[in-house]
């Protein structure tokens, strides 16, 4: 009697809990797991004369990595990504502020009018800034036009450029959830402030800032590393001068065919998000908050 | 009177700042848009030559960028199916159950949500000719399939955080079984979280560049498709089809977040 009640107890319980986590545990674990325990294995393997892996163990590789000029565009990129992350925040703090501040109606198409640009294509909107910016584009012809310049000003190119790109693709994953936290905010706490004598400052950076901390920093996660990684915008405007570690990973697979130096490299950028999304927790970061 | 004057003072400020953010945001694309009218046909096709509606015409001949636009239709409503399903089915799964490795599949959860992309899609790429899967069409979906699960279940999850187990249990008392009980009363529960995680997942899906770029073999999606015309100056018609584009996707937009989604969405 007893055997047959947990057979029932399995056949209740199992079954069930399989046929719902087993598809989601199978797709993790063959197109996320097992592919990036096979790269941590490549960045040990050797490249025989036709650029075809070996799989022989050394750690070359890593030697490789610490070249200086190699050295020099981790340093470029943790820059270009730290200002992106500051631009956004002070771009998209006040923005945010501002729309989830704003009264009921108006506020739904402030919102929407955040998202579109979101939803169209990062690739296509990277486009349009090179055809603004170019040296027959739009921004010199116009000044050109005015007879404000003479010559045409060399706009692209440059850390600015790829700054300004990756400030333009990544600023909506700052607004989201700056939005989300500040539209929580109780509007009390913000009138006991200022009823209690504090100073509109006093109230920003002692009240309102501590309370949507969350926002900023969840946001901040969600531009800095992929900032690292968005290799097509400073390809497409940085034109080669201003390459960041994803330029490195992305070359070694699709032209240098080195692919165990590019797993090594893609390895650092494994071990920089883990620190980073352990500084996050730390400092009390929710990871359900990092989703979009 | 002084304090009035410094609220105006501080309203037209705040104006003028949001009026310049949109301006950025939006200002690539009205470049790509007014691109699409250009009547020029010299490259690089940026300098103004007077308004044609030619380039919409010309599209319809350009049979291996609609190509690609199809290709980028198909894995997007493919993947965004598969992963809405798997998705489902997991976040209910492990709201209902408690199983052995529950914490380590959830923290498996975040991995393609933190770690960036260029990463998923070279460890992708390994994988997929290490064990000779050609690449192309399925391999396309089973990456867009793995990025996107993880957003269908917090989507999901979110719905679930206030659910009440027992309209289940009230449905099997009445005599329904599991599956009925599932499909007449869990479903519709859980629907505005679903269609809000099938909405990302398909957006996800049809923006992605970067992985894509390394699983695609020969198969180009329209982003791909652009990304190989962009170092020689992309043609007008691009710009038409990616206006059409944006047409569609202000439609949805206004559609999702003036209905529907509007309950299951936490304002996300």
């Amino acid at each position: 009697m007893r055997k047959k009640h947990s057979r029932h107890e399995w056949r209740s319980n199992t079954l069930p809990a399989l046929v719902m986590v087993g598809p989601v545990t199978f797709i993790l674990a063959f197109l996320v797991v097992v592919p990036l325990i096979f790269v941590a294995v490549m960045s040990f393997c050797q490249t025989d004369e036709y650029y075809n892996v070996v799989f022989k163990f050394t750690t070359e590789n890593y030697a490789k990595l610490i070249s200086p000029d190699y050295l020099k565009i981790y340093a470029q990129s943790l820059v270009i990504a730290l200002i992106t992350t500051i631009l956004c925040i002070l771009l998209g703090y006040p923005f945010s502020y501002i729309i989830a501040r704003t009264k009921s109606k108006k506020k739904r198409i402030l919102y929407m009018l955040v998202i579109i640009p979101f939803w169209t294509n990062s690739l296509i909107r990277i486009y349009g800034w090179r055809s603004f910016l170019g040296s027959s584009g739009w921004l010199n012809s116009i000044l050109m036009k005015l007879n404000i310049i003479s010559e045409p000003l060399e706009l692209l190119y440059k850390t600015g450029s790829t700054v300004l790109g990756m400030v333009y693709c990544l600023i909506p994953f700052m607004i989201l959830p700056l939005y989300t936290a500040i539209e929580k905010l109780d509007t009390s706490l913000l009138e006991a402030s200022s009823d209690l004598g504090a100073k509109p400052y006093k109230t920003f950076f002692e009240v309102i800032i501590p309370l949507t901390s969350g926002g900023i920093f969840s946001g901040s996660i969600m531009v800095f590393i992929p900032c690292l990684g968005y290799f097509f915008v400073s390809n497409i405007l940085g034109g080669g001068n201003t390459d960041m570690i994803g330029n490195l990973i992305e070359r070694q697979f699709k032209s240098a065919n080195n692919w165990p130096l590019g797993a090594a490299l893609s390895i650092i950028l494994i071990v920089v998000t883990l620190l980073l999304v352990k500084g996050y927790q730390k400092l009390g970061g929710d990871m359900e908050d990092l989703g979009v | 009177m002084k304090r009035k004057r410094k609220a105006k003072v501080k309203k037209f400020v705040s104006i003028l700042f949001c009026v310049l953010m949109y301006l950025f945001l939006f200002l690539p694309i009205m470049v790509i848009v007014s691109g699409s009218f250009n009547a020029t046909h010299t490259k690089p096709y940026l300098s103004w030559k007077g308004f044609t509606f030619d380039w919409y015409i010309k599209l319809w001949d350009n049979t291996s960028l609609l190509a690609s636009f199809g290709n980028t239709m198909i894995i997007a409503v493919v993947s965004t199916i598969v992963a809405t399903i798997i998705g489902t089915l997991a976040a209910i799964g492990m709201y209902r159950y408690r199983f052995k490795g529950k914490g380590i599949l959830n923290g498996l959860l975040y991995i393609p949500v933190v770690i960036p992309e260029i990463v998923i899609g070279i460890a992708l790429l390994t994988i997929f000719s290490r064990v000779n899967i050609p690449r192309g069409m399925l391999t396309l979906i089973l990456a867009h399939v793995s990025f996107c699960v993880p957003f269908v279940i917090f989507n999901v999850r979110a719905r679930l955080s206030g659910y009440d187990k027992s309209i289940e249990e009230a449905s099997m008392d009445l005599g329904a079984n599991r599956v009925v009980t599932f499909f007449e009363v869990t479903l519709p529960v859980l629907m505005p979280g679903i269609g809000g995680g099938a909405l990302l997942a398909f957006t996800l899906s049809i923006d992605d560049v970067i992985i894509s770029y390394f699983v695609n073999g020969q198969t180009k999606t329209y982003p791909l498709k652009v990304m190989e015309s962009i170092k020689s100056g992309v043609a007008p018609d691009v710009n038409a089809l990616s206006t059409l584009i944006l047409i569609g996707t202000i439609l949805l937009v206004v559609f999702t977040q003036s209905g529907i989604f509007k309950k299951g969405k936490k304002e996300d």
